[in-house]
C-alpha cells in the first residue's frame, strides 16, 4: 500500500459536489442513475399490474396509463439507458484504461453531471405535477396540437439532458486522442475504449439533432408556428425523420457500451485472448456509422415512399452484420476457453443470449412485410426490451459486478451475485417472451385494456415482472452491504489484464503511483494459469 | 492543469475539444438546414416569393460587418501568439464592437419585419407582392395564388435560423469580452495564445454559419 490517499478518502458532501475526479463523477452518476432506474421501474410495475386484467381497473383512466408509460419510457431512455454505462463505467474506467490521470476536461465532466441532474429533476417534477401523454417519442401533431399535458417541459428536460451526453462524448473523444499513456497505441486500446469512442461519436453527431427537434416541437406548441402542423403548411413526417435520425443511433448509444463491457468480461472469464480484436474494434465503428443510415425502418407505415422503405429495409439488414461479428467473436473466445462462471460472466452470458434474441427479432422488424403486420404491437415492445433491457441492463449489471472491487475495494458475496444473475435472467424471459406472442397475435401497445383472450399471456408477463423486480433489487442490497467490509479486494481479484487492474483498489486520486508504460498487446490471457488464478480469486472473494 | 503532462498536450486537447464542439454545432444547424431543404424543394414558389421580402442589401452589409469581425479576431489570435497583450485586447474589443454592430443591424431588420406582420403566428399576414417598389408582380405568380401556410413556413425557418445564429453571436460576444478581460489582467499562464485561438475558432464558425444562411435565405430569388 502506498502513502497517497485513495480517491474515496474525503467524506464531506462538499468534496463530492465539487469534485472533478472522473472516478467520483462516475459514482455521482451511479447514485443518480440508480434512483432514476427505480423510479422508472416503479412505473413499469404499476403498468404491469394494470395489464394483469383485461379491464382498466388499477389506474381507472386511460389518461393515467398514457402518462405512466410516457414517464416510464422517458425516464428509462433519457435518464437511465443513455447515460448508464458511459457516464458511470465509462467515466470511471476510461482514463484508468488508457493510463491517464483524468479526463481531458475534468470540470466539463462535473458540469455534465449537473446538467444531467437539472434535466432529471425537471423530469421528476413533471412526473409529480401532471405528466405527459405523448409517449417518449413525442410524435407530432399529437404532441404539438392535441395533447394538453406538459409537453414543453418534457421537451426542455430532454433538451437539457442531451447536453450532458454531448459533453461526455466530447470529453471521451478528446481524452482518447490526447491522453493515452506512452505505448498505448490505437490497436492496444481495450475494446471497452473502442466502443466508447464509437458511442461518443454517435452522441456528438446525433444528440444535437434531437435537441433541435424537441426545440421545434416546443416552439410549435407555444407559438403555433406550424413546422409540423399540416394546417399551417408543415409536415408531421418531417418530425419523424428528424426524431429517428437521432433515436435509431441512440439505440447504439445504449447498446455499444454494453458490448464494451462484454468484450472485457468474456476474455477475462474465459482465460483466452479475445478472438478477432480488430474485427470487434472495427465493428464498433461500423455500427456507429451505419446506425445513422437506417432511421427510416421506424417509418415503414408512416406514409414515406415505398422505395424509401425498401432502401431502409436493406440497409437495416446490413447493420446486423457488425453486431453478429461481435457475437461470433465472443462465442469463439469462450470456445475451448476455461470458462469461470462467476457473477460478471453469468450476466455476460445473459447479455449474449438476450441480445441475440432481440437482434434476430430486429431483423424480422426490418423486413417491410413483417413490420406492417406487427407494427405498434407488443412484438415491438418485446423486441426493444430484449435489446435495451436484456442488452444494456444486463451488461450494466455485469460491469458493475466486474469492476465493483476496483471501484470500492470490496468484494460482494459471490453466491448472492450468481443468484441475482439467475433471477434476472429467468424473470426477464418470463416477462418479455410472452409479449412476442401477444404482439404476433395482435395485441396493440400503449392500450390499457385488451380483449380477454390475451389475459393468460399477460398474467405470465406480470408474474415475470415481479420476479425481475426481485432480481433488480438484490444487487442494490448486497452491494451496498458489502461497503461495510474493509477494502480487501486487492488490486486484481480476477487476474485480469488491463491498466486499470495495475493500480490499487480503490485507485489513488491521480490513478497511478507511477505513470504506466504499455509494452504488451491487450487481453494477454493464458489458458494454462487459469486454475491457480481462479483459486486465488475465490480466496480473495471470501476473505 | 494536473491532468495534463505539458502545455503541448493541453493545447492539443483544447483545440480538438473546440473542433468537436463545432461539429455538434454543425449538426444543430444541420437539422434546421435539412428542414429548410425539404420545404424549399417542395414549395419553391412560396419560398422565392417570401425571400423577396427580406432586405438583401441589409443582409449584405451585415455580412461585411461580420467578415470584418472575423478579420479582427484573426489579428487578435496572431497578437496573442506573439505575446503582445495590449494589441490582443484591442483586437478582441474590435471584434466585440463589430459583432454588436451586426446584432444591432439584425435587430433593426427584425423590427421592420415585425412592422410588416411577417412574424409567424396569429398576426402573420401574407405580404402584398414586392417590397416597396422592388420587383412588383414579376414572375407571373401573385401573392393570392400562393399557399399562405407555406409562405409562413419560410419565415418560421428564417426567424429560427437567424435567431439561433444571433444567440450564438451573443454568447460569442460575451466570451470574447471575458477573454479580453482575462488577457488584460494576465490571468492566463503565458499570453493566452491557445485560449484566444480556441475562442477564435468559435467565432469564425459563427461567421461561416452566416455565410451559409445569407444566400439560403436572402438570395434565393433576387432580381435587380
Ligand atoms: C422491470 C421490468 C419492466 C417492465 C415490466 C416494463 C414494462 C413496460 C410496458 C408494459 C411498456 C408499455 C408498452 C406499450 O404499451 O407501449 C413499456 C414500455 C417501455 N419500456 Fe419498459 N418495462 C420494464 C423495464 C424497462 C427498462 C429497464 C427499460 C429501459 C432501461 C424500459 C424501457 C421502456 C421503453 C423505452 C418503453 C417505451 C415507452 C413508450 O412506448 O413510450 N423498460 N415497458
Ligand atoms: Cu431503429
Amino acid at each position: 500500500m502506498s502513502n497517497e490517499e485513495d480517491y474515496l478518502q474525503e467524506y464531506t458532501l462538499r468534496s463530492w459536489l465539487l469534485t472533478t475526479d472522473h472516478k467520483r463523477v462516475g459514482l455521482l452518476y451511479m447514485a443518480s442513475i440508480t434512483l432514476f432506474f427505480f423510479v422508472g421501474g416503479a412505473a413499469a410495475t404499476v403498468m404491469r399490474l394494470e395489464l394483469m386484467t383485461p379491464k382498466g381497473d388499477v389506474l381507472g383512466s386511460p389518461d393515467a396509463y398514457n402518462r405512466l408509460f410516457t414517464m416510464h419510457g422517458v425516464i428509462m431512455i433519457f435518464f437511465f439507458l443513455v447515460p448508464s454505462i458511459p457516464a458511470v463505467l465509462g467515466n470511471f474506467l476510461l482514463p484508468l484504461m488508457i493510463g491517464a490521470r483524468d479526463l481531458a476536461f475534468p470540470k466539463l465532466n462535473l458540469l455534465s453531471w449537473y446538467v444531467y441532474m437539472t434535466g432529471g429533476l425537471i423530469g421528476i417534477w413533471i412526473l409529480l405535477f401532471g405528466g405527459v401523454d405523448t409517449g417518449w417519442t413525442f410524435y407530432t401533431p399529437f404532441s404539438t396540437m392535441f395533447s394538453n399535458t406538459m409537453v414543453v417541459t418534457a421537451a426542455l428536460a430532454v433538451f437539457i439532458t442531451g447536453f450532458s451526453s454531448i459533453l461526455t462524448g466530447l470529453n471521451f473523444i478528446v481524452t482518447v486522442h490526447t491522453m493515452r499513456a506512452p505505448g498505448m497505441t490505437w490497436f492496444r486500446l481495450p475494446l471497452f475504449v473502442w466502443s466508447h469512442y464509437a458511442t461518443s461519436l454517435v452522441m456528438v453527431l446525433g444528440t444535437p439533432v434531437l435537441a433541435i427537434t424537441v426545440m421545434l416541437v416546443a416552439l410549435e406548441r407555444l407559438f403555433h408556428i406550424g413546422i409540423f402542423d399540416p394546417k399551417l403548411g408543415g409536415d408531421p413526417i418531417l418530425f419523424q425523420h428528424l426524431f429517428w435520425f437521432y433515436s435509431h443511433p441512440a439505440v447504439y448509444i445504449m447498446v455499444l457500451p454494453g458490448m464494451a463491457v462484454i468484450s472485457e468480461i468474456v476474455p477475462c472469464f474465459s482465460r483466452r485472448p479475445i478472438f478477432g480484436y480488430r474485427f470487434i474494434a472495427g465493428s464498433s465503428m461500423a455500427i456507429a456509422i451505419f446506425g445513422f443510415l437506417v432511421w427510416g425502418h421506424h417509418m415503414f407505415v408512416s406514409g414515406q415512399s415505398m422505395y424509401a422503405g425498401m432502401v431502409f429495409s436493406i440497409i437495416s439488414f446490413l447493420v446486423a452484420i457488425p453486431s453478429a461479428i461481435k457475437v461470433f467473436n465472443w462465442t469463439t473466445t469462450m470456445y475451448k476457453g476455461a470458462v469461470w462462471l462467476d457473477t460478471p460472466m453469468l450476466y455476460a452470458l445473459g447479455f449474449i443470449g438476450l441480445f441475440t434474441i432481440g437482434g434476430l427479432t430486429g431483423l424480422m422488424l426490418a423486413s417491410l412485410g413483417v413490420d406492417v403486420h406487427v407494427h405498434d404491437t407488443y412484438f415491438v415492445v418485446a423486441h426493444f426490451h430484449y435489446i435495451m433491457v436484456g442488452g444494456a441492463v444486463m451488461a450494466y449489471l455485469g460491469g458493475i459486478h466486474f469492476w465493483w472491487p476496483k471501484m470500492t475495494g470490496r468484494m460482494y458475496p459471490e453466491i448472492w451475485g450468481k443468484l441475482s444473475a439467475l433471477i434476472v435472467f429467468v424473470g426477464f424471459n418470463l416477462t418479455f417472451f410472452p409479449q412476442f406472442i401477444l404482439g404476433y397475435l395482435g395485441m396493440p401497445r400503449r392500450y390499457y385494456e385488451y380483449s380477454p383472450e390475451f389475459q393468460v399471456l399477460n398474467v405470465m408477463s406480470t408474474a415475470g415482472a415481479s420476479i425481475l423486480a426481485v432480481g433488480y433489487v438484490m444487487p442494490l442490497v448486497y452491494l451496498l452491504l458489502s461497503l461495510r467490509q474493509p477494502a480487501y479486494a486487492g488490486p486484481n481479484p480476477w487476474g485480469a489484464t488491463g491498466l486499470e487492474w495495475q493500480t490499487d483498489s480503490p485507485p489513488p486520486v491521480h490513478n497511478f503511483h507511477d505513470m504506466p508504460v504499455v509494452t504488451a498487446e491487450p487481453y494477454d490471457y493464458s489458458p494454462e494459469a487459469f486454475q491457480e488464478e481462479h483459486d486465488h480469486a475465490v480466496s480473495h472473494a471470501s476473505r | 492543469m494536473p491532468q495534463f503532462d505539458d502545455v503541448h498536450q493541453q493545447a492539443y486537447s483544447s483545440t480538438l475539444g473546440m473542433w468537436l464542439f463545432l461539429v455538434t454545432e454543425v449538426m444543430f444547424f444541420g437539422g434546421l438546414i435539412a428542414a429548410y431543404t425539404v420545404y424549399r424543394a417542395r414549395w419553391p414558389e412560396e419560398f422565392a416569393a417570401a425571400s423577396r421580402h427580406l432586405l438583401w442589401p441589409v443582409g449584405f452589409v451585415n455580412t461585411i460587418v461580420l467578415l470584418g469581425s472575423s478579420l479582427a479576431m484573426a489579428l487578435a489570435v496572431r497578437a496573442a501568439h506573439l505575446g503582445r497583450d495590449r494589441e490582443t485586447v484591442r483586437w478582441l474589443v474590435a471584434t466585440m464592437v463589430l459583432g454588436t454592430a451586426f446584432l444591432g443591424i439584425k435587430a433593426t431588420e427584425y423590427y421592420i419585419d415585425y412592422r410588416e406582420n411577417l412574424i409567424p403566428g396569429a398576426s402573420f399576414r401574407v405580404p402584398a407582392e414586392g417590397h416597396g417598389e422592388a420587383g412588383a408582380g414579376h414572375g407571373g405568380e401573385t401573392a393570392a395564388s400562393l399557399d399562405p401556410g407555406h409562405f409562413q413556413m419560410f419565415f418560421v425557418l428564417y426567424f429560427f435560423m437567424t435567431g439561433l445564429h444571433a444567440f450564438h453571436m451573443i454568447v460569442g460576444i460575451t466570451l470574447v469580452g471575458i477573454f479580453a478581460y482575462l488577457v488584460r489582467t494576465k490571468w492566463f499562464s503565458g499570453h493566452g495564445g491557445t485560449q484566444v485561438e480556441v475562442i477564435g475558432l468559435y467565432w469564425h464558425f459563427v461567421d461561416v454559419v452566416w455565410v451559409f444562411l445569407y444566400p439560403l435565405l436572402y438570395l434565393i430569388d433576387i432580381r435587380p
